[in-house]
């Protein structure tokens, strides 16, 4: 029970220790402190709850068990990542955002290819696509390739919009400018517009990174060797076993988090010049 | 007129072309079953016949648009509402789950955003999470989620709307932080002459301010929800809906019934986003905020 | 005075089409321009000057009558690069360098490595911006990016520089200073320059011949040749010539005016 009351103490002085920093306007590098004490108290809390009100394993584990079944399931847990994040979402991911991105360039030299396809590219990718996962299954079988096939129509729409509104992003100051250079179409793809679309890509390039490891997990669901993240929490799930299906979230997490924080990075690295980079927006 | 005949006329002619091209795949992946089929008869196929047979088969690898339609129909049309072959009772299932999932997450959202923008240390601590959840593949949550709350006594609905809640909050609190934030310092400064206080800016100037980018977030929510509603199915068993029927006739071979269920989904998410897209409308041109 | 006159228009018109109906930018232009002039066209907004420049620069096409520049019809000779243009706004590219800014119009039109770095060094120090090749735009003034996007015009082997308002959105201190290298410019390398602006004294003082306009319709009321000496300093404001120059430009404007 003092755990328990300890947890709440826990939380209170760490949120008295957010207050503190988010009044401190100067020393930006203290930002990462909040979201870290926060998690802590919330982990925190959890534990205890379990504990203190008995609740049984099967409906929610404690941190602790799952921390256990973590490092104690590390094989199993990395065959799963591989089949999973590896070989079905990072393969579609590089499949269906390349395509989008020759598509939109297709698209943008032909307009009236635009004003046909948009709009159906824009019911696409508000349509549950996650649905056409059991035909692809269907189609290619229940190993990997399936899983990548159901990513890549899921990365597709999304990247494709937000690829095809950022080369109408140039200014038209810009295009001017080479039109008085006499530059080529090519010279003005190159030179001018991919650098103006950099930001909406790099905005479907996020987008998609959540997609794509949903697709390929859920995917599993609908079949899958035994092996594979999905396939994992179904199973576990069905035996009661929650604590390796989070054990499974976590890596999942993890894995999503950091597929999307070297996302970030590269944007950062491509888009140094946009006004959102440069803190000025 | 010609300025809609304009945007009519491509997307006619690309829809078209996708259908043609759908008859020809069928053609193409139905066919081995069919040459199959003709072996085992000892017959063989001319064109016309294998064309034939590709669109007519009855657990085709890939149905035609006729097929796919007439299936829809018969399950709609043909069967009584409550009955559990009938479309509309399992769309009218997964209506209810996004419905609800959405209203949550929209409200969910909303109060979030409110927190965040009004403390700056909820911003600082919850924000990073905020994004991060939506890292976490909820659908890989959803079998267990289900199962956890079922034993815990809340079945039906409810847990399948949770998970919709938090696919579809993530954009409402994105759009409505921009939105709450996006009055400019003059706005802010003016209410300062007029001694406004905190709720009665938030009321009078930041929600007013917020709602263009509150519909577009809330079309993204419903699209959101929906999905978050079909993968919630998936796990639980019997209660129906549209991702029970695709998952079912995946399971048992059913094509006709993967492909109808598919359909039902996308023209429910296609209706419901219409719908907002018509609330945006009306709500914007009355606050004279639509361009 | 040269034989043939680099610029020639002819009975120009140009309308556009406009959701409120049509708008006559440019009615019954006639105007010739030779080698080495420097000519400023000076009016109220909606005068028809940018559209004018934007024609020679084959940026947009007249409805009636011809021009031809360098001999050849504006397409040819933008085809041919006959010309530099530098914008109201700098338009310099935030994801390049100064250097990098500079290089551009030389990268497109297949001028070789070693001639480009040549080039950007001699043109930077033309503006006095030399020393700022890695700096990002975002990093200069106003009138430091303004001289940047005047060296890139300058970059490339073009006879004519189309300027459409370049100081416009600048201080006058800083304004001044630029008119003095521009003029300074202008005789070192002896281009023929289209300057417009709205500013009478940068006018007057930049010009060999000043091209008054007016509005609705766009037409030219006036076409004043400058005798003031080639070498004058800033004082040159003040004399006697300078404000009789002026005094025919205000006047050519107040005409236009109440014309309506």
């Amino acid at each position: 029970m003092i755990y328990f009351y300890l947890a709440l103490l826990f939380w209170i002085i760490a949120w008295g220790i957010n207050v503190w920093i988010s009044r401190q306007k100067s020393l930006k590098i203290l930002n990462i402190i909040p979201p870290i004490l926060f998690g802590a108290s919330i982990l925190l809390i959890w534990e205890a709850t379990i504990f203190y009100f008995s609740v049984s394993p099967v409906i929610l584990p404690p941190p602790s068990a799952i921390f256990f079944k973590l490092i104690t399931s590390v094989p199993m847990l990395w065959a799963d990542f591989v089949q999973t994040v590896i070989k079905g979402a990072l393969s579609g991911y590089i499949i269906g955002c390349v395509s989008a991105i020759v598509v939109a360039l297709i698209v943008d030299k032909f307009k009236f290819l635009e004003r046909g396809l948009l709009p159906i590219g824009n019911f696409m990718a508000a349509m549950p696509i996650i649905g056409i996962a059991p035909i692809l299954v269907m189609w290619y079988g229940y190993g990997w390739q399936s899983k990548s096939a159901v990513v890549t129509v899921m990365v597709f729409f999304p990247m494709l919009i937000n690829t095809v509104q950022g080369m109408k992003m140039s200014d038209r100051i810009h295009r001017d400018l080479m039109l008085t250079y006499n530059a080529s179409y090519i010279q003005t793809l190159l030179k001018l517009r991919l650098s103006t679309a950099m930001p909406f890509i790099f905005n479907g390039l996020k987008i998609s990174t959540t997609l794509a490891l949903i697709g390929a997990i859920v995917a599993e669901f609908f079949g899958s060797p035994v092996r594979g993240m999905g396939f994992r929490i179904s199973t576990e799930a069905a035996r009661f076993a929650l604590d390796m299906v989070w054990a499974e979230i976590t890596v999942a997490a993890i894995a999503g988090s950091f597929f999307y924080g070297s996302v970030v990075l590269l944007e950062k690295w491509f888009t140094f010049w946009h006004p959102s980079q440069r803190g000025r927006a | 007129m010609s300025k809609d005949a304009n945007r009519f006329f491509p997307i006619l002619s690309i829809v078209t072309l996708i259908v043609l091209f759908w008859y020809g795949f069928s053609v193409v992946l139905n066919a081995p079953w069919a040459y199959d089929q003709a072996k085992r008869q000892s017959i063989t196929l001319t064109l016309p016949e294998l064309v034939n047979k590709t669109w007519s088969q009855k657990r085709p690898k890939l149905p035609t648009p006729h097929q796919v339609a007439s299936e829809m129909w018969d399950t709609t049309v043909n069967q009584k509402i409550s009955s559990k072959r009938s479309l509309v009772f399992h769309a009218w299932i997964t209506f209810s789950e996004t419905m609800l999932g959405f209203i949550m997450g929209m409200g969910l959202g909303i109060a979030l955003a409110i927190a965040i923008v009004h403390n700056r240390a909820t911003a600082l601590s919850v924000m990073p999470w905020i994004i991060t959840s939506q890292t976490i593949p909820i659908l890989a949550l959803a079998p267990m989620i289900i199962v956890g709350l079922g034993s815990a006594g809340f079945s039906g609905l409810l847990p399948i709307a949770i998970i919709s809640m938090y696919l579809s909050f993530f954009p409402v609190v994105v759009g409505m932080v921009k939105g709450l934030k996006s009055p400019e310092q003059l706005e802010i400064d003016q209410m300062k002459t007029w001694s406004a206080t905190g709720p009665q800016v938030l009321l009078k100037l930041r929600l007013p301010k917020s709602m263009p980018y509150l519909f577009t977030s809330l079309k993204l929510a419903m699209a959101a929800s929906l999905v978050g509603a079909i993968v919630g199915e998936l796990p639980s068993g019997g209660g129906g809906g549209l991702g029970f029927r695709m998952l079912s006739g995946s399971t048992f071979g059913n094509t006709l019934q993967i492909w109808s269920g598919l359909f039902s989904a996308a023209i429910l998410a296609a209706a419901l986003i219409a719908i907002i897209g018509f609330l945006q409308k009306i709500v914007l041109n009355k606050m004279s905020l639509e361009p | 005075m040269s034989q043939t006159p680099v610029i020639k228009v002819n009975n120009l018109d140009l309308t556009f089409e406009t959701n409120d109906g049509p708008v006559n930018a440019l009615s019954d232009i006639n105007l010739s321009i030779d080698k080495g002039d420097f000519v400023s066209f000076i009016g109220p907004s909606g005068c028809g000057k940018t559209t004018l420049l934007r024609v020679l620069a084959d940026l947009d096409e007249p409805t009636k009558g011809s021009v031809t520049v360098n001999g050849v019809s504006p397409s040819e000779a933008r085809m041919s690069r006959a010309y530099g243009y530098v914008f109201q706004a700098a338009g310099l590219y935030p994801w390049r360098n100064i250097a990098s800014n500079i290089k551009l119009p030389l990268e497109i039109m297949g001028y070789p490595k070693s001639d480009q770095e040549d080039r950007v060094s001699k043109v930077l120090e033309l503006v006095e911006l030399n020393g700022f090749e890695k700096k990002f735009p975002w990093q200069l003034s106003g009138g430091m990016q303004q001289r940047a996007s005047i060296a890139r015009a300058l970059a490339f082997d073009a006879d004519i520089l189309l300027m459409d308002e370049p100081f416009g959105a600048l201080d006058e201190i800083v304004r001044d200073h630029l008119n003095e290298q521009l003029l300074k410019l202008w005789k070192s390398t002896s281009k023929t320059i289209c300057f417009v602006t709205h500013s009478i004294p940068e006018a007057v003082f930049l010009s060999t011949k000043i091209v008054v306009m007016s509005p609705r319709p766009g037409r030219i009321v006036d076409v004043i040749e400058s005798d003031l000496s080639p070498n004058r300093p800033l004082e040159i404001r003040d004399s006697k010539e300078f404000i009789e120059i002026s005094q025919r430009v205000r006047e050519g404007l107040r005409t236009g005016h109440t014309d309506e």
